[in-house]
């Protein structure tokens, strides 16, 4: 009891530093890649964007062998898996429920997102370094005369943006729906769904360029200068599927109950 | 410390937690007692930010918790040992949040040791752990930042009875040490083993609460005397109401006071002693029948 009357009633957190982010960056990676689900779709970005530069390199012709040529096919299938992956970085917390440690061990929710929105940044970044580096070593073993030509820093940054937008819209339709099959279902079947209907719609289809992501995302890996036109489609269609999701889901993830 | 402070949690119309206001101290284990569904979840949850409440508020140790800049070096919690990913290893799951709150991977070491999963155990998924193995993990996940306070969901449940003898000289030794714990449980036996202080609910609301001596101690006393008739002409005399109880008599008195009486009177007993309280059980029964009897009617209308 002596012990007891001792003890200090209030808690000295002046020598506690706050949680750095890098660090929570850092234990967000961690979960990317700590369980079978996570290694094997990492394992599958690494072996599809390999074998796809492979195929292509074996089916193509010579003079199409080019570096962007080799980047450009890696395109479509890194679309497909990384957005999977920002999904997934989400939906875990909820499916499994780990969000009740996570929140309990960083209560500011916010600062967990920014982390994972990091992580998935620089997951998509990796994937896309991972697509160069395998489309150089294809290059230098059987590329075209001039395949080293007209490769502008802004290629690369297109190419960049679009798999990166494709992440973000992979956490933020975790985000909005919490549940890793909903998520990933209506990620793929929304575009598709869309289309069906603008073909039916009038109205919809004279919409299309501003609304559809889909076909404002196609000059991003053709290679092709944007119009500033092109540029605000892509910028009406990000803020549709990519910022307001996000937006909403954040909202959600903050204020709800975690049990 | 813990300080719990007005706390309310309304969803829709029904009232969770109403009004409840109670402190855990350091060097003590504060066992928060209540059927199912009586809201000791909700108001755990309520103090670490998890889930907001409507009315009230919980500091720790004189904060509230999201102001604590790495909460998991001041307060250890386990609200749900599954709420743990199934596809991790348990020394992932540790590893995770030992990284989280910087601390080195020895200590993951440590405290694998100190709940006793072997390094085989620890290497398996979490999915393959029984509820046991998944408390003894969520103990060790609690420990890692070596908190002052514990704040514990049904820590027992699944333990075998080894299990429970095990944690109970954790938290002992860990109050001892000036530590602050705070545990809930549905099962009375459970927590009159381990606890000091004793807070109970029932629908939302501390029916009582004290350290476990005061909610143990029994009222009144058990007599028997030869010259049983004048015994109660003695004691009414004196004031003190008795009611027949067996072959001998039971009273709201303390054993002194009717052994005073007696030995006055020159009346010889040949039993006396404090009535069997009403037990914890008893009262636990008691005070939460209640509300266990809405969650049955609850239930079946599900």
């Amino acid at each position: 009891m002596t012990t007891a009357a001792l003890e200090p009633t209030t808690l000295d957190i002046s020598g506690t530093p706050r949680i750095p982010l890098s660090r929570l960056v850092l234990v967000e990676l961690r979960k990317l890649a700590d369980t079978r689900a996570g290694k094997w779709l990492l394992i599958t970005i690494g072996v599809i964007t390999a074998l796809i530069i492979g195929v292509f390199f074996l089916t193509a012709k010579t003079s199409d062998r080019t570096f962007l040529n080799f980047v450009g096919v890696t395109a479509t299938p890194q679309g497909f898996l990384l957005p999977v992956l920002g999904i997934l970085l989400v939906t875990q917390e909820w499916t499994q429920r780990t969000a009740l440690v996570s929140f309990t061990l960083v209560p500011v929710r916010s600062r967990v997102m920014v982390a994972k929105v990091l992580a998935a940044l620089v997951a998509g970044l990796a994937a896309i370094a991972l697509a160069l580096g395998i489309a150089a070593v294809a290059t230098l073993l059987g590329g075209a005369d001039n395949a080293w030509a007209q490769i502008g820093a802004d290629d690369i940054g297109k190419f960049a943006l679009l798999q990166a937008s494709g992440v973000l819209q992979g956490l933020a339709f975790g985000l909005l729906f919490l549940n890793s099959a909903a998520a990933i279902v209506t990620y793929f079947v929304l575009p598709t769904a869309f289309s069906i209907v603008a073909g039916l719609w009038k109205p919809l289809e004279e919409a299309a360029p501003w609304v559809d992501l889909g076909t404002s995302q196609q000059p991003l890996f053709s290679g092709t200068d944007l119009s500033t036109d092109q540029w605000l489609h892509l910028a009406t269609g990000t803020l549709i599927w990519v910022v307001l999701p996000f937006a909403l889901g954040l909202l959600r993830v903050l204020r709800a109950e975690v049990k | 410390m813990i300080t719990v402070d007005g706390v309310s949690k309304t969803y829709g119309g029904f009232l969770a937690v109403d009004d409840v206001s109670f402190v855990c101290r350091p060097g003590r284990v504060t066992g928060f007692l209540g059927p199912n569904g009586a809201g000791k979840s909700t108001t755990m949850r309520i103090m670490v930010g998890l889930t907001p409440a409507t009315r009230g508020r919980v500091t720790i140790g004189g904060h509230r918790y999201a102001d604590l800049p790495n909460p998991g070096r001041h307060v250890g919690v386990l609200l749900d040992a599954s709420a743990q990913h199934a596809g991790r290893t348990g020394r992932e799951v540790l590893t995770i949040g030992a990284r989280t709150m910087g601390l080195p991977a020895t200590r993951v070491d440590e405290m694998l040791e100190l709940v006793s999963l072997t390094p085989g155990e620890a290497k398996r998924r979490v999915k393959n752990y029984s509820l046991g193995m998944r408390q003894r993990l969520g103990i060790a996940h609690a420990l890692l930042g070596d908190p002052r306070i514990l704040i514990l969901d049904e820590p027992a449940n699944g333990l075998d009875p080894a299990g429970i003898h095990w944690m109970r000289g954790l938290l002992k030794e860990y109050a001892e040490r000036g530590g602050t714990v705070l545990l809930s449980s549905h099962l009375l036996y459970e927590v009159e083993r381990i606890a000091d202080e004793l807070i109970l609910i029932g629908r939302g609301r501390i029916v009582a609460q004290g350290t476990k001596q005061e909610l143990l101690q029994a009222r009144g006393a058990f007599v028997k005397a030869v010259e049983h008739e004048r015994l109660v002409d003695a004691l009414a005399r004196d004031g003190v109401h008795v009611m027949p109880s067996g072959d001998g008599l039971r009273s709201d008195a303390e054993p002194l006071q009717i052994g005073k009486v007696a030995a006055a009177e020159g009346i010889t007993l040949v039993e006396l002693r404090p009535a069997e309280g009403a037990g914890l059980e008893e009262m636990f029964l008691e005070l939460t029948s209640e509300s266990q009897r809405d969650d049955i009617t609850e239930g079946a209308n599900a």
